[in-house]
């Protein structure tokens, strides 16, 4: 077995990460060396937090250097938890505390519109992701991973779960592909993850694959909250299968990455998007026939808004829900747009107002001018007020208003 | 001599000493406090007698104009920052001093860049005693580490003036490097092949040193016009290849920020300008160089151009984003220090509601009034900022004096006082207990905007009130403070020698904070 093992990230560039490099050694007891550029202020604390570790690990000698660019604690204890299992094939689990505002749960169909993809190696995108308000937050154990960081990355985002502040966004990782990703799930399904990603999705099976290791991973964890799926729909084949994959215990969206799709095709993916049409409006009517969300894929140029906006008002006209993101920046923009127009906002007031005025008088049957609205209209027409209000596009006191101005 | 004697706290509960390389020094007494008596300094009266009548000034080289200016051992010289990171004269005029043997000189440049990194040398070997105007990058950190003989003394772009012109900093030798230049003297910014806009910040030097060389590689025939510096005062003139590096003359600084961070802090700011009513028809601003300032600045113009409104005027640093403001009518006038890129140089040459302005008429504490109290609000960086709004420019949490004051003290009379700032940067909180280096007291500093709240001083009752019921995460500095410690953990102190290097002159020339030697 290795004895030196190095784990994290250095050079010039990284930021709130650390590299370590840990040896287990015979004799001479813990023997620590820190580079850091916070080390007047916290180098003793780093110190500290390192050999509880590594007593909580048995160790008792090592040699540690610690190349340090302003990592904070749950990233150190990462990286050395990562080392540390990495030479003695220990299972037991260093975790830090779960800070008390991240024991949230989700509601199944919450508004999905945004979704920040992190790489799920990198802490210094994570620690201010919250705050531009996605309304999910992905750490990434896929794509944005390279093979060789595949296995520290599973502690960094275990971590994170317990102690980045996600401000409320819905908490969400993308798995690898299934099977590889099921042992992924061990490490994220008892620290409150909301929602997991499923990539490169060809069959109910490999849901029920990923159901199953979840609900035996919930039991032996005593967990109670559910565990929303998103798989994400990449191939020819996982189009073709979108409805089964749509229709599957606890999905509640799926996703496309077009991407990996137009690859499969032999095509290349163009602005237009007329070679993934087939493939949108699939996903689209598999999410629809089941009752979940369709979101689309990501945007890739960060720094073209205009086209960003142009790309969502197509996906929304398509039928879509909600987009990837991969650049804080590109939030506001799928916010605004995703948002319902001003039409969308008055049609629905008129809708609204004419059930609520039925309610008023006692009438069972809600009608707008000669035209009967069936209760899935109202209960639409509500869901855009209601968001709208949430989106600061309409004031609450909207109905006072809308009155006075039917009278005038 | 002692590098400094006779310690005392000042206003500010700071150990502060007074006297400061041989001469008195006054600690600080509080804002306004401190009004000197007595007149002006004065340069030697000089007679038309001595210099040549055909107006020729233009010597053979730098090393011939400093031996004929009477360089000698323990005088001060004095440099302007205009080229920025591209300056190629400074370091060459500390080689020739070198070269002619002189000792114990003090440099007063108006700011270093780490282009002068090379002066190094010559703290070390004693040709130069001590530097007085700010200690950039690596003679920060030479200097922290106790590598001057001296006493370095920072001041503000205005406390510089006033220093000059009370006499606190007499300057023997101005050396002047001017893109264009006559062989009278008379010399502009504005145009020659390091253009650098304008000359201000050399005006207190032209005006009241012993004696003063321009330097230039750009040489017209008489007459240089405009004549941002009037040949009058200059007793030489030299010609070079080469005075300053174009593309550096540009600093790294004046991009705006793609960070999502720092746009989100821009656009918080800005908000909250807004809903505090300061972005109004006719109202006047200033943002410094840095990529969430001049970002803030954009947003200014939506704003206005949004509601049929302009500013007034804008106090630069310009740069390309003010001068599309002022070439789209959303502003009347820039009222400008320093040119950050060539945008900023072509609208000071071709349009005359781009002034030129200067240290004196900006910010000198010491005059009749000046422009930076007219400001209805100013955008400001900091290194750390304190429970009582205490805010910190020069050095780092760690001890290091890393940057120089630039204007930023001068700003703070502004009427409205913002700082936005991330609340750590690294792991490296930026609300502290108590700062560790003061540089301008708390009650002249407003708000601190960062990404994960806002804290206006409690004595802005007006800026409080305001804000009742805003959108924006209104928060007490205290809260601001403890967010960040539960995020990073609670910082240690520094433990910093009780030797100082280095002493901070507030805007009226007295001693506000003084910068310890670290512990290595």
């Amino acid at each position: 077995m290795a004895t030196i093992a190095t784990t994290g990230n250095k050079g010039k560039g990284v930021r709130s990460d650390c590299s370590l490099t840990l040896e287990i050694t015979q004799q001479g007891g813990i023997q620590t060396e820190l580079i850091s550029k916070v080390k007047v202020l916290y180098g003793e604390s780093i110190l500290r937090l390192c050999h509880e570790i590594l007593t909580f690990y048995g160790i008792e000698h090592a040699r540690l250097t610690v190349e340090d660019s302003g990592a904070l604690e749950f990233v150190i204890a990462a990286r050395l938890e990562a080392a540390i299992r990495q030479l003695t094939g220990e299972e037991k689990e260093y975790l830090p505390a779960m800070l008390p505002q991240n024991t949230y749960q989700t509601a199944r169909d919450r508004y999905r519109f945004s979704r920040l993809y992190l790489p799920g190696n990198t802490p210094s995108l994570m620690i201010n992701a919250g705050i531009h308000k996605p309304n999910g937050i992905i750490l990434d154990l896929e794509d944005a991973v390279a093979v060789t960081k595949k296995a520290e990355a599973r502690f960094l985002v275990r971590n994170a779960l317990r102690a980045l502040d996600f401000y409320g966004a819905e908490r969400m990782v993308r798995i690898n592909q299934v099977p590889a990703g099921l042992e992924d799930l061990d490490y994220i399904i008892p620290h409150n993850v909301n929602l997991i990603l499923v990539p490169k999705c060809e069959s109910a099976d490999q849901i029920a694959q990923v159901n199953r290791r979840i609900a035996e991973l919930k039991i032996k964890n005593n967990i109670e909250g559910n565990v929303w799926l998103m798989p994400i729909i990449e191939s020819a084949l996982g189009v073709l299968k979108a409805l089964e994959i749509a229709q599957s215990e606890n999905v509640v969206a799926l996703a496309i990455g077009l991407e990996d799709y137009t690859a499969d095709l032999g095509t290349r993916r163009t602005n237009e998007g007329t070679e993934s049409f087939f493939a949108r409006s699939m996903v689209v009517n598999a999410c629809k026939a089941a009752g979940i969300q369709a979101i689309d894929s990501v945007f890739s140029d960060v720094a073209d808004m205009e086209a960003l906006k142009q790309n969502v008002l197509r996906s929304k006209a398509l039928g879509f829900d909600g987009m990837g993101c991969i650049h804080p920046r590109q939030i506001r923009v799928i916010h605004d747009n995703f948002a319902p127009d001003e039409a969308e906002i008055d049609k629905a007031k008129k809708i609204v107002n004419a059930f609520m005025e039925a309610t008023e008088k006692g009438l069972g049957v809600v009608s707008l001018g000669t035209k009967m609205i069936d209760p899935p209209v109202v209960k639409r027409a509500q869901r855009t007020i209601d968001l709208a209000v949430s989106m600061g596009k309409l004031s609450s006191g909207w109905r006072d208003a809308f009155l006075e101005n039917q009278k005038a | 001599m002692s590098k400094y004697d006779k310690l005392t706290t000042n206003a500010v509960g700071r150990t502060v000493p007074q006297i400061i390389n041989g001469k008195e020094a006054i600690p600080f007494m509080g804002v306004g406090k401190y009004k000197p008596t007595g007149r002006k300094y004065a340069p030697p009266i000089s007679s038309c007698a001595d210099y040549p009548a055909d107006g020729n000034k233009v010597v053979a080289s730098l090393r011939d104009a400093l031996i004929r200016c009477g360089l000698k051992d323990g005088m001060t010289i004095s440099t302007h920052h205009h080229f920025r990171n591209g300056d190629l004269v400074a370091n060459q005029i500390f080689d020739t001093a070198a070269e002619l043997g002189a000792k114990g000189l003090t440099w007063a440049p108006s700011a270093s860049f780490e282009c002068h990194s090379p002066l190094i040398k010559y703290l070390e070997d004693g040709t130069i005693h001590h530097i007085e105007g700010s200690m950039n990058g690596a003679l920060g950190r030479h200097t922290s580490e106790g590598g001057m003989q001296g006493m370095g003394i920072l001041r503000s772009h205005g406390g510089r003036y006033q220093a000059i012109q009370d006499g606190d900093l007499h300057v023997d030798i101005a050396v002047i490097a001017a893109p264009t230049a006559d062989p009278f003297g008379n010399a502009t910014g504005d145009r020659g092949p390091a253009a650098c806009g304008l000359l201000g910040f050399a005006l207190a030097d032209s005006q009241y040193a012993d004696k003063v060389i321009v330097v230039t590689d750009n040489l017209v025939p008489f007459p240089c016009v405009p004549w941002q510096i009037h040949g009058n005062y200059v007793d030489y003139v030299v010609v070079m290849d080469q005075i300053g590096i174009p593309e550096k003359i540009i600093s790294g600084t004046t991009e705006i920020t793609k960070s999502p961070d720092r746009l989100l802090l821009a656009e918080m700011t800005a908000q909250f300008c807004d809903e505090a009513g300061i972005v109004r028809d006719g109202f006047s601003f200033q943002a410094g160089a840095g990529g969430t300032a001049l970002s803030i600045g954009i947003y200014f113009a939506e704003m206005l151009r949004k509601r049929g409104m302009k500013a007034r005027f804008a106090r630069g640093g310009s740069n390309k984003y003010l001068v599309s403001m002022l070439e789209e009518g959303l502003v009347d006038y820039i009222l400008d220090g320093q040119t950050f890129d060539l945008e900023g140089v072509r609208s000071m040459r071709e349009n005359n509601n781009h002034l030129n302005t200067s240290p004196f008429t900006s910010y000198n504490y010491h005059g009749k009034g000046n422009f930076a109290s007219m400001v209805d609000v100013v955008i400001l960086g900091a290194t750390e900022v304190d429970i009582n709004f205490n805010a910190n420019v020069v050095t780092h949490s760690d001890g290091y004096l890393l940057h120089g004051i630039g204007g930023w003290m001068n700003c703070l009379f502004s009427k409205c006082v913002i700082l936005p700032i991330p609340l750590f940067r690294d792991r490296m909180p930026v609300i502290r207990d108590e700062v560790t280096t003061i540089c301008g007291p708390g009650e002249l500093i407003d708000v601190i905007v960062t990404e994960r709240g806002i804290a206006i001083n409690p004595l802005r009752t007006d800026l409080i009130d305001k804000m009742k019921g805003s959108s924006l995460p209104v928060k007490t500095i205290h809260q601001l403070k403890d967010e960040a410690e539960r995020i990073c953990g609670k910082p240690a102190l520094p433990v910093l020698s009780d030797e100082f290097i280095a002493a901070i002159k507030w805007v009226d020339g007295t001693v506000i904070d003084a910068v310890r030697k670290v512990v290595k």
